[in-house]
């Protein structure tokens, strides 16, 4: 293991004081757990400019299986709170991730931005963990509907969660993370994420401000290591119920042929620019509309 | 007094079947490119009805391309309110024609003339008078103030329904400024023909509505074809399986909707004789040839013996035989092919050991029938228990608790529809909200109307036909 | 595919599997005799399942879907016009109108000696001896509403006064009015009472109860009602006095039905059944029986198990029925108005 530089802006000991600072162990975060991989394989994450900065875990396809696993488990009881506390919950981290704003600029800066593009990174973060948040209890209202149909019956369709959603983040290694697990979760999905392969960490430290927010354990999963081996095998799982490939770039037509199989929903590979305001299709995506019929008589 | 209803048969006369059909392209009857042809036939009677034509790639090519030029030269451009005046006649048009279009389809499928006449053909014609209203009103359907069209749309059609999943899909699809390519299945093609026919008289620009015959080849280079932008399948999950695959890294939009094995609770506190109906109609409505059937029973063990008494004596009086006689409630299983599957899975049933009755009934000799038939004692292992038969076949089964209804009626890959039979108004939303289906009848059961969303989760499709959800399905959103 | 008559194997439902908060342990011989408490009646008149309105509603329309034609339709009218209680209950009723009334009963197409006979002619109390002596020797039975028909509001002594007159003046069938007031209130155990006493006083007479169904409101209602008067001892249960808006419907009388084929199953005893009022058609008519063929089953296809209440239906069923003969339209001058 090398030692840190000087100018390594995570290092929590400033050169010359004689304290050595207490490095992070960056590992995988699974069903409210952070293990490392199965495989027990990491990988070398560096700065932009080739400097270490620490090892990734590298997960397998055996983490996947778990981390699936785990999804599965937690998205009844997800599923079934409240639209209300699910918001709550949402907007608890945002209130976390404001609270660790400094360590995420530190972060975003050892992955190569300037301070003030990292800055702003983690303000449109946090708002739009606020902004998905308040959708929760607004989303049956706005996609749900009482249907007129022609018969003495009161029919009604409301949106419900598809299931396990797997997430294939982009390379943007927090709004862009943000913006795909907030509006696969704020409905009652759980997911399945593989992290930025080249910025994961703030991937793993997001994990830390999910897992103080009173997020149940396995609503997210979020896996580092290497897309092209992972996102297969969550393309072919046949519990997951949904697939975003925001993060992939080739390879997409071989996932979504994988994800026939069993039918999964699919957001198909597309260049988005993360800072703008996103609209509710990321929502919708992920949601059945269940229409319930009864008779209407004495 | 014994009470025997005599025949009762509706007129044939009011069909006029042509010895052969081509395809209809661009507003215009027109020999395929191939020469291959291929025989519909009454399943009631074997005999041959009409001889249609199998397109060709080419064939789809020449269909895709009149509607593309449709779309980008006429319907695309042209306002919603002049767009819907164009489906209300259409919709005028079937309501005139109601009667003769139920005889084809009951000749072509095999359905009861009871149930083209009185559900068939009043909602196909609502389907296209609900969508023709959308069309003016897209802005306010909730994806955006002016979504825009998809452009054509290749649609892919079953036998079960064959001009209703038509209606499904056409008139939506041309509701949102799509042009479109149907494929009727190869046991059904007449009434899309007899719809062509529709289109001519309402005047509908040429292209907008294109008809191509054929079997699987040529529905797959239908899904395949580069100049289609939306692909929309209703049938089987193993060939929807097969489309998403084909439709995979392309720019195409896909809606599937799929098999199921619908699972229909029957609470100890129901309303007994209604429900006993509700099954009936559950799993014998139409031969059972419906992709939502009720086609597993999950009963209250408290009740079993009483639920499944009535609804023996009630199967007993199913009237089983010739589709075109008013009194008849089963008729004709749709091909030899589908007769084969349903025989081969009651087999299967009675060699896992479940036990199988059938009222007594004499079915005519010729043509494809099969008997109403309940199998008890079936357990979730069971293939009856798993897998689609797609015919007049209910498995039953008990659940002690609501929560072992619930899970065992989840416990499977679809996910269409479901039913549920309780008085009580709380234990109904409780259990409907955890069914995993589409759709979720409550004391009620096979319901449809156009302003209701119609699709499953899981494994039996995604995307919405019916209601503004079902818009969703031909907009660019 | 003929309907036949299931056998009762499988039907073992009420006797061995009591369902939860009714009265699943009655007996055989409570239903059908011991008089219950107000509480066990309650109990179980509430055990009982419920009906969906709109399911109901649904099975009886798409019954009336049925096409009866030719033969079907033939044995149909006839069996129709034999199972006709031919009515009036007007104030302005006289000896004259009673004996019009009898003789159309008695031979309804004077032109055609094929046609069959009423099962009954039915008439208010003071008329019935007008009646029985028209109709001497006709096999035509005479049947009198009784128990202060038709709001059955009067004191019990002046109901089975009322009855008891019918009965001496040769009524053999009477039909009575429950007490809707007190039904409606809840107080299952007087109206199983009136009933009681009324078929005691009714004697050899059968007693055809009268729900007034208009007036019961709901399905589970009627239901509730035909099991009370079941027990009570009811040889008929009857829709309506046909002085209320709706009298008879059909989903109505298929809950009745309903009532009575599950009745004889658990009994063994037969209790008929009779729609009253508003059946003015052929159609209307056919449309009965084919909901008794498919709901009761033939066992209640005849005229000591069902009736139709009705005046004006007997012309429309004789003239299809000499339509169906000659192939032509009739007119209503060729039948008599009575």
């Amino acid at each position: 293991m090398s030692e840190p530089t000087s100018t390594d802006p995570i290092s929590t000991a400033p050169p010359g004081t004689g304290r050595i600072g207490v490095r992070k162990t960056y590992k995988l975060f699974i069903g409210g757990a952070f293990p490392r991989s199965e495989s027990g394989r990491s990988y070398v994450v560096n700065d932009a400019k080739g400097r270490f900065v620490a090892n990734a875990s590298q997960a397998s396809r055996k983490d996947v299986r778990d981390a699936v696993g785990a999804a599965r488990k937690a998205f009844g009881a997800w599923s079934e709170r409240t639209p209300y506390n699910r918001g709550q919950i949402l907007y608890r981290v945002a209130e976390m991730l404001e609270g660790r704003r400094a360590q995420f600029v530190d972060e975003l800066r050892a992955a190569g931005q300037a301070k003030s593009a990292a800055s702003t990174e983690v303000d449109q973060a946090v708002d739009r963990w606020v902004w998905y948040a308040g959708w929760a209890d607004k989303l049956g209202a706005v996609v749900g509907s009482a249907n007129p149909v022609a018969g003495p019956f009161f029919n009604f369709s409301t949106p419900e969660p598809t299931g396990v959603v797997g997430v294939i983040a982009p390379d943007s290694p927090l709004l862009g993370l943000v913006s795909v697990v907030a509006p696969a979760i704020v409905s009652g999905n759980t997911c399945v994420v593989v992290a930025a392969e080249p910025a994961p960490l703030p991937a793993i430290t997001l994990a830390e401000v999910l897992a103080t927010s009173d997020l149940p354990g396995g609503v997210v999963n979020l896996l580092t290591g290497r897309r092209a081996e992972l996102a297969p095998w969550l393309a072919s799982h046949m519990d997951v119920d949904a697939l975003d490939l925001a993060g992939i770039v080739s390879g997409g037509a071989e996932l979504e042929e994988a994800a026939a199989g069993n039918l999964k929903r699919v957001i198909r590979p597309g260049s988005g620019d993360w800072s703008e305001e996103p609209g509710t299709a990321r929502m919708t995506a992920f949601l059945e509309t269940k229409t319930v019929w009864h008779p209407v008589g004495v | 007094m014994d009470f025997e209803y005599a025949p009762a048969p509706e007129s044939r006369a009011v069909v006029d079947i042509r010895p052969s059909y081509g395809l209809f392209i661009g507003g215009e009857w027109t020999d395929g490119s191939g020469g291959d042809r291929r025989k519909t036939i009454d399943p009631a009677t074997e005999e041959p009805l009409a001889e249609f034509v199998v397109a060709t790639a080419a064939d789809v090519d020449r269909a895709v391309a009149a509607a593309r030029a449709a779309h980008d030269r006429v319907w695309g451009p042209m306002p919603g309110r002049e767009r819907a005046k164009y489906l209300y006649r259409i919709a005028r048009i079937i309501q005139e024609r109601s009667r003769e279009l139920a005889v084809l389809e009951s000749i072509d499928n095999g359905k009861p003339i009871r149930e083209s006449r009185d559900v068939d053909l009043p909602l196909v014609a609502a389907h296209f008078f609900y969508n023709a209203g959308w069309a003016d009103k897209l802005g306010h359907a909730g994806f955006g103030p002016d979504p825009r069209p998809l452009g054509v749309a290749a649609q892919v059609i079953p036998w079960n329904f064959p001009l209703l999943m038509l209606a499904w899909k056409i008139a939506p699809a041309l509701a949102c400024g799509n042009t479109v390519v149907l494929k009727p299945a190869e046991t059904t093609p007449l009434t899309a023909l007899a719809f062509a026919e529709i289109c001519r008289q309402a005047e509908l620009p040429p292209g907008v509505v294109n008809i191509v015959t054929g079997a699987g080849e040529t529905g797959r280079a239908l899904v395949a074809h580069d100049g289609v932008d939306k692909v929309a399948f209703t049938g089987s999950t193993d060939v929807g399986r097969q489309i998403a695959r084909t439709v995979a890294g392309t720019r195409k939009r896909l809606t599937l909707e799929l098999g199921g094995k619908a699972a229909n609770i029957v609470y100890d506190d129901a309303a007994l004789d209604q429900a006993v109906e509700g099954v009936v109609n559950g799993i014998f409505f139409n031969q059972g040839h419906v992709c939502c059937a009720g086609s597993r029973l999950l009963v209250q063990e408290s009740i079993a013996d009483e639920l499944l008494g009535r609804l023996r004596t009630r199967m007993a009086t199913l009237r089983v035989g010739d589709p075109l006689d008013k009194n008849t409630d089963v008729g004709a299983i749709n091909s030899a092919e589908q007769l084969d599957r349903i025989t081969a899975l009651s087999e299967a049933g009675e060699l896992e050991g479940a036990e199988r009755w059938s009222p007594p009934c004499e079915l005519p000799e010729r043509g494809f029938w099969f008997a109403p038939t309940l199998f008890t004692g079936v357990a979730q292992s069971h293939r009856i228990a798993r897998e689609e038969i797609f015919g007049p076949v209910l498995s039953v089964l008990t659940f002690r608790t609501p929560a072992e209804a619930v899970e065992k009626a989840n416990n499977t890959p679809y996910g269409l529809s479901a039913g549920v039979w309780t008085e009580k108004g709380s234990r109904v939303l409780w259990t409907a909200e955890r069914l995993r289906a589409g759709v979720v009848w409550a004391n009620t059961f096979n319901k449809f109307d156009p302003a209701s969303p119609f699709g499953g989760y899981k494994e039996s499709g995604f995307g919405r036909e019916g209601g503004r959800h079902g818009l969703e399905a031909y907009l660019d959103v | 595919m003929p309907n036949q008559v299931v056998t009762q194997t499988g039907f073992g439902c009420f006797v061995s599997e009591p369902r939860v908060g009714d009265a699943g342990g009655v007996s055989t011989e409570t239903l059908t005799g011991a008089r219950p408490s107000g509480a066990e009646l309650r109990a179980f008149l509430h055990g009982l399942p419920g009906v969906d309105q709109v399911g109901a509603d649904e099975r009886a329309a798409r019954l009336a879907t049925r096409s009866i034609k030719t033969s079907a339709k033939a044995q149909a009218i006839d069996m129709a016009i034999s199972m006709v209680d031919l009515t009036t209950l007007e104030g302005a009723d006289t000896p004259g109108k009673v004996r019009a009334l009898c003789a159309k009963g008695a031979r309804p197409d004077p032109s055609d000696p094929g046609v069959p006979r009423v099962a009954a002619i039915c008439v208010y109390p003071d008329l019935v001896g007008v009646a029985v002596e028209a109709l001497q020797g006709t096999g035509v039975g005479v049947a009198s509403v009784a128990t202060a028909f038709p709001s059955g509001r009067a004191p019990m002594e002046a109901k089975l006064a009322d009855t008891r007159a019918a009965v001496e003046a040769g009524a053999t069938e009477i039909d009575m009015v429950i007490d809707r007031g007190a039904f409606l209130a809840g107080d299952y155990l007087t109206v199983y009472e009136q009933i009681a006493a009324t078929k005691a006083a009714c004697g050899a007479a059968h007693l055809k109860v009268i729900f007034e169904t208009g007036e019961l409101a709901t399905y589970d209602n009627v239901r509730r009602a035909s099991w009370l008067a079941m027990r009570a001892g009811a040889d008929f249960i009857k829709t309506s006095t046909g002085k209320i808006s709706p009298a008879a419907t059909l989903p109505v009388t298929l809950v009745m039905l309903e009532a009575v084929r599950d009745f004889r199953d658990r009994t063994g005893r037969q209790v008929g059944v009779k729609p009253a009022g508003g059946i003015r058609t052929t159609k209307d008519a056919i449309k009965y029986l084919v909901l008794v063929n498919e709901t009761a089953g033939p066992d209640w296809l005849s005229p000591a198990w069902f009736r139709l209440g009705a005046s004006s239906v007997l012309n429309d069923l004789l003239m299809q029925r000499r339509k169906l003969a000659t192939g032509v339209y009739s007119g209503p001058d060729h039948f008599t108005k009575d």
